[in-house]
């Protein structure tokens, strides 16, 4: 079966259209990135601490904020997510001192945990260690000898049932029954008391560290399209490299514009996914270009408006399919692969529609525009921009 | 058909056995779970996969310039008397930013020939510059200021080193970071974050001071009043607690400027009990110097009071019964948890410098749980779907395909298996990605010999030129790509360099089944049909 066949597409005749229609989404981006929402950028380059809890139960966010603002956390933003998650957010205060980074952690905790009993550890947030040293610290089966690796496996076990079969928090300790004795029960409960939440992820980020990474960010985005730059110059011509560069350019502006417009964070994994979009947007836009190189030096006759149109048209097919594949495989992160990959789909979603967009409306265009220019400049025709080696090889044919 | 069909297809079997090893190795046991053991050991799972902390720290290298030059000028006040130099005062203008330099005051002019004779010579790592007033300032060499910081550096790796493996946690990874900014990079799997942030960046100075005052006071301003204001030259003030390490109300002691043992002394520490109140305590051994200094101290000062300061904070205040030689034991209100942490603190000795985190972030292993299993999802329906999709419009060139794009699939994980790399959570998106843009390549061929078989040529020749069109093209993409996954991986930390290598492997695995393997299968097919059937794509 096919979906395209034979396409006659006037892309080119097209071209005001598409320059309104970038215009107008990286004109909105910019505006929104100068005056509105700017750049929202996630924890790791805004400096300040994320806390990811789990409760057993719907958490209550009143009373969450109640016991935030008893430690004195008055500006912790709480966003909730599925299962019962909540994420919490603290800005690292410009005037606070830097030592305070880690405390604010450990404040959100106490702040949870405030109706903890004194002097136990909580079994929702305790670690194999830590329970194995309690279970050896009190011998409730009476083991004896080698008393370190029996209850080892009794603290694995512990652990692996709340993390792998109860999704990381325990509703109390008879929930244990299934999978270790009574004894053991009772001697964890000297020791332990049992939370309604467990920490699922902690993230603290220094001023210094924000700011290495966002710099680290912007270079590595600015390096990846030079080096693209100097490829393509190597490969075909300069033209064609700041073409495709422009229009990358053009993609992650827009990207960035639409994270600004929806006000989404930019986090370092959309980092790397804009930085996937570079290079997919880069891949449609060479598959396009290598149309044109090959279709320059076998259609010498036409205008190269006329050989770019047809060289769009002869890949459209596969800068369809392959766009449709890739939305598949991303739409299936996105369904299956849970909060964090969730991440990873907003900007290759927009990637794919705006980078296989941009190589027929904006790099294509872009060479017929310059030749169009030079020939205006120089009143009479030249020969398109076509290949060196391209060019050789005709002679040697001839010859 | 010279295209030597088995040689190749014997090749790419090989590379298949070569790669399924790379993932599993050998298994101890045949089943699902032997396989699975198997697997993560070959290929280990990123901390945000398995759970733990990750850290970054600050190594305060300035203290350990500071260090140095503090010794430097208990050093010059030394060499100064033996050689009968008067002098005014000797102090660090600058010690936040400059540590390195040191202000000597007050040289009598007649002294000065003395001065730059006997004593330039013995201090050859400064620059001394004279100033106005009979004053000089040294200043330390910049390459050997340099040294002492890096030093400083590595001397902390060391010591966190030892802390952590007294901690057991396995497989931890400490190293320098983002190097010349002094800063280390820890990862611990699966361990508590607080107690193993309490173990790593406390520096543990221990040090036993005399007191000077029996009393405890309740703030400075108590202290200096009872002294009539200024306090005596040897004495320093030092807030802590006599109960120790538990949070407490805060108490000021007025304590000996100078030390009479430090952790330097210290031989061994362990963590112990008290027989007769069941307290947690430290039992300490010193080393024989150590011992007599302290031996003749606490002879000396029978009923006196002496504090054990910990990075500048009591935590005991105790009177000495009677003399202590090499033994001694610290109760400074410990739980069995912290008993233990100070005395590996102690046995590895303090940190060079003061140490600062930067950057934390842990994972709990019920999210890590979570991640794998959605990730592997995630992967597998990509997979299936992308699968199925060129079965459908591509029919038997669609099996091609979708074999060249398992291979893939092998290869890439087989890479991280032989080269023990760690698999992120941004890694599996990149797995994921991987199958996406793989299937580019073949989509690419195809569409290509669909059109030159549409231009009228016979099968063999439009696969023939349908490959060695789309070559040129596919050699484009996959470099400008890898050309970015490079700078990723240069550019990036952790997480994102996981990415750009699980990308550029898959990209690398891409051009060899997308392009021959692929082809392979081709030739495998026309070679059995009849002349003139139709090719199935």
């Amino acid at each position: 079966m096919e979906f395209f066949k034979n396409t006659n597409i006037d892309f080119l005749g097209k071209k005001w259209y598409f320059l309104a229609f970038s215009l107008v989404f990286s004109v909105a981006g910019i505006l929104s990135m100068l005056f509105w929402h700017h750049i929202p950028t996630g924890v790791e380059f805004r400096s300040g601490t994320t806390v990811d809890v789990k409760f057993a139960s719907t958490p209550d966010l009143d009373a969450i904020r109640k016991a935030m603002d008893s430690v004195g956390l008055h500006n912790a933003r709480k966003q909730p997510k599925a299962n019962n998650e909540l994420l919490i957010t603290l800005d690292l205060k410009q005037n606070s001192e830097e030592t305070g980074i880690d405390q604010s952690k450990a404040l959100i905790i106490k702040a949870l945990s405030a109706n903890a009993p004194e002097g136990k550890q909580d079994l929702n947030n305790a670690t194999v260690q830590s329970i194995q040293d309690a279970l050896v610290q009190r011998d409730p089966l009476h083991v004896g000898v080698n008393v370190g690796g029996r209850y080892l496996t009794e603290a694995q076990k512990i652990i692996n049932y709340r993390d792998s079969v109860k999704g990381g928090v325990l509703g109390g300790f008879d929930e244990l029954k299934n999978v270790t004795s009574p004894e053991v029960i009772s001697a964890l409960q000297n020791n332990f008391f049992v939370s309604n939440f467990t920490v699922r992820s902690v993230q603290v980020v220094g001023p210094q560290v924000g700011a290495q990474l966002q710099k680290q960010a912007g270079l590595a985005i600015l390096y990846s399209l030079l080096g693209m730059l100097v490829y393509l110059w190597f490969r075909f011509e300069l033209i064609y490299g700041v073409a495709a560069v422009v229009a990358v350019f053009h993609d992650t502006l827009i990207t960035v514009g639409a994270f600004s417009l929806t006000n989404t964070e930019i986090s370092l994994t959309v980092i790397a996914a804009i930085l996937t979009l570079v290079g997919y947007s880069m891949n449609d836009t060479i598959v396009v270009f290598d149309r044109i190189r090959e279709n320059v030096k076998l259609l010498r006759r036409e205008s190269l408006a006329e050989i770019v149109n047809k060289s769009i048209n002869q890949t459209l097919s596969r800068t369809i399919l392959t766009s449709g594949l890739t939305f598949l495989t991303v739409l299936s992160l996105y369904l299956f692969g849970g909060e964090v990959l969730r991440g990873f789909f907003f900007a290759p979603v927009i990637g794919i529609l705006i980078g296989t967009y941009s190589s027929i409306a904006i790099a294509a265009p872009m060479l017929v525009a310059y030749q169009e220019w030079r020939m205006s400049r120089s009143g009479r025709r030249v020969a398109p921009v076509a290949i060196d080696s391209g060019r050789k090889e005709k002679v040697r044919v001839k010859a | 058909m010279q295209k030597n069909l088995l040689g190749k297809t014997a090749f790419i079997v090989a590379i298949l056995v070569i790669f399924v090893y790379g993932i599993f190795g050998i298994p101890q046991k045949w089943n699902g779970e032997g396989l699975k053991e198997a697997l993560l050991e070959r290929i280990h799972l990123g901390l945000d996969l398995k759970g733990g902390t990750h850290l970054i720290l600050q190594v305060q290298v300035n203290d350990a310039v500071n260090a140095d030059s503090d010794i430097t000028i208990e050093r010059l006040k030394e060499s100064l008397n033996k050689n009968n130099i008067a002098f005014g005062e000797i102090y660090k203008p600058d010690p936040t930013n400059h540590p390195e330099q040191i202000v000597i005051k007050g040289i009598p002019p007649a002294a000065i020939g003395d001065f730059r004779n006997k004593i330039f010579p013995i201090y050859q790592q400064y620059d001394f510059n004279s100033a106005p007033e009979n004053t000089y300032l040294l200043s330390l060499k910049p390459a050997r200021v340099d040294e002492i910081k890096h030093q400083a550096v590595t001397q902390a790796i060391e010591t966190i080193r030892q802390r952590i493996d007294a901690l057991g946690v396995a497989e931890p990874l400490i190293e320098e970071h983002a190097l010349g900014s002094y800063q280390i990079l820890i990862q611990l799997p699966g361990v508590d974050p607080d107690r193993a942030i309490g173990i790593i960046s406390s520096q543990a100075m221990l040090e036993v001071r005399g007191a000077v005052d029996q009393q405890v006071y309740n703030s400075e301003e108590q202290a200096r009043a009872a002294h009539g204001g200024v306090l005596p030259p040897n004495a320093i003030l030092v807030h802590g607690s006599s109960i120790g390490t538990r949070e407490a109300k805060d108490e000021v002691y007025v304590l000996s400027r100078s030390s009479v043992i430090t952790g330097r002394d210290i031989r061994s520490a362990d963590p112990n009990t008290r027989g007769d109140t069941g307290a947690p305590t430290v039992d300490f051994h010193l080393f024989s110097d150590g011992g007599n200094r302290f031996g003749d101290f606490t002879r000396a000062h029978v009923g006196d009071h002496m504090a054990i300061v910990l990075d500048n904070r009591v935590i005991e205040f105790a009177t000495i019964k009677s003399e202590i030689n090499d033994d001694g034991m610290i109760e400074g209100g410990f739980t069995q948890d912290s008993a233990k942490d100070l005395s590996i603190k102690l046995k590895s000795g303090a940190l060079p410098a003061g140490i600062k985190i930067l950057e934390e972030s842990s994972v709990g292993p019920s999210l890590g749980i979570d991640s794998i299993r959605q990730g592997v999802t995630a992967a597998v329906v990509g997979m299936a779907v992308v699968m199925f999709f060129m079965l459908f419009y591509y029919k038997f060139a669609g099996i091609n395909a979708d074999l060249a794009l398992i291979l893939n699939l092998v290869i890439l994980l087989g890479f991280m298996g032989f080269f023990g790399n760690t698999l992120t959570l941004p890694g599996i998106a990149g797995v994921i990605l991987t199958i996406g843009m793989g299937v580019d390549s073949n989509v690419l061929i195809f569409e290509r010999i669909r059109e030159e078989l549409r231009n009228g040529k016979t099968p063999a020749a439009a696969v023939d030129q349908g490959f060695a069109k789309a070559w040129v093209t596919i050699i484009d993409t996959h470099v400008t790509t890898i050309v970015s996954a490079f700078i990723l991986f240069l550019f990036g930390t952790g997480p994102v360099k996981g990415f750009a290598v699980t990308l550029t492997f898959g990209l690398l695995a891409n051009i060899f089944t997308a392009v021959f393997v692929s082809r392979v299968i081709f030739d495998a097919g026309l070679q059995r049909k009849q002349r003139g059937e139709a090719l199935s794509i």
